[in-house]
């Protein structure tokens, strides 16, 4: 998947990674896909919960190597 | 503030590094899931907000000497179990540095930045003789229960901690 931004949280535990993408949203246009690069695997279900809440557009988990790149669309 | 957002209430009562930690924890992540968040801190929970004091401030003798057990400061707070007169604490610290966890001051420094409201319980503060020089100046509030509770009866979640 490709994304517009990419935040690397590898190495950071809950609550950082989410923490970090909700400022790093800001960041973006709307309809831009961020994707956060983690390495706690509470990611998987946190970003979706995180998304549920926000309203941005959970895309999906690509898995390699004990890394997890978490895909998101900006809404609104 | 902003009506139509969702809010989260949390008591922190507790003045132990380990829930002080469980309490940001929850807190900067309800503020990031863009809930307004209000933390009520009270009794022992005031040590989390306060300055470091020298001890001994308070107005009467016992109010003194109570300053001197409960000197306040999130870096003084200690593990509520295991502290092992601070040998435990200190592991604890580093073992979250290894991890590159954020420590307590800057959970509330970002809490604060996340625009978490901080209120502190005046009720208490009267018991131990503290003023409101005594507390770190991320709190933004100096209040009553009635305070807590109009917020609490409004809120999605509430946690006593």
């Amino acid at each position: 998947m490709k994304a517009d931004r990419t935040l690397d949280c590898v190495g950071l535990y809950c609550p950082m990674p989410i923490v970090k993408t909700s400022q790093e949203i800001k960041e973006l246009a709307e309809g831009e896909v961020l994707e956060v690069i983690a390495d706690d695997k509470g990611i998987k279900s946190d970003m979706p919960a995180w998304c549920s809440k926000t309203g941005h557009e959970f895309m999906g988990i690509e898995e390699e190597d004990g890394e997890y790149h978490v895909f998101v669309r900006k809404k609104g | 503030m902003d009506d139509n957002k969702e809010k989260a209430t949390i008591v922190v009562f507790s003045g132990e590094l380990d829930r002080a930690l469980a309490a940001f924890n929850i807190a900067t992540t309800a503020a990031s899931m863009g809930m307004e968040v209000t933390m009520f801190f009270t009794f022992w929970g005031l040590n989390v907000v306060a300055r470091e004091r020298s001890g001994g401030s308070g107005r009467s003798g016992l109010q003194r000497m109570l300053g001197l057990m409960n000197r306040g400061g999130a870096r003084r707070l200690k593990l509520s179990r295991l502290d092992m007169l601070g040998g435990g604490r200190a592991a604890m610290k580093r073992l979250m540095r290894e991890h590159r966890m954020p420590s307590l001051e800057e959970m509330i420094h970002m809490a604060d930045e996340l625009g978490v409201r901080f209120i502190a319980c005046t009720t208490s503060m009267a018991l131990m003789g503290l003023g409101e020089e005594d507390f770190i100046p991320e709190v933004d509030e100096f209040a009553g229960a009635a305070t807590y509770v109009e917020k609490a009866s409004g809120s999605a979640i509430n946690l006593f901690i």
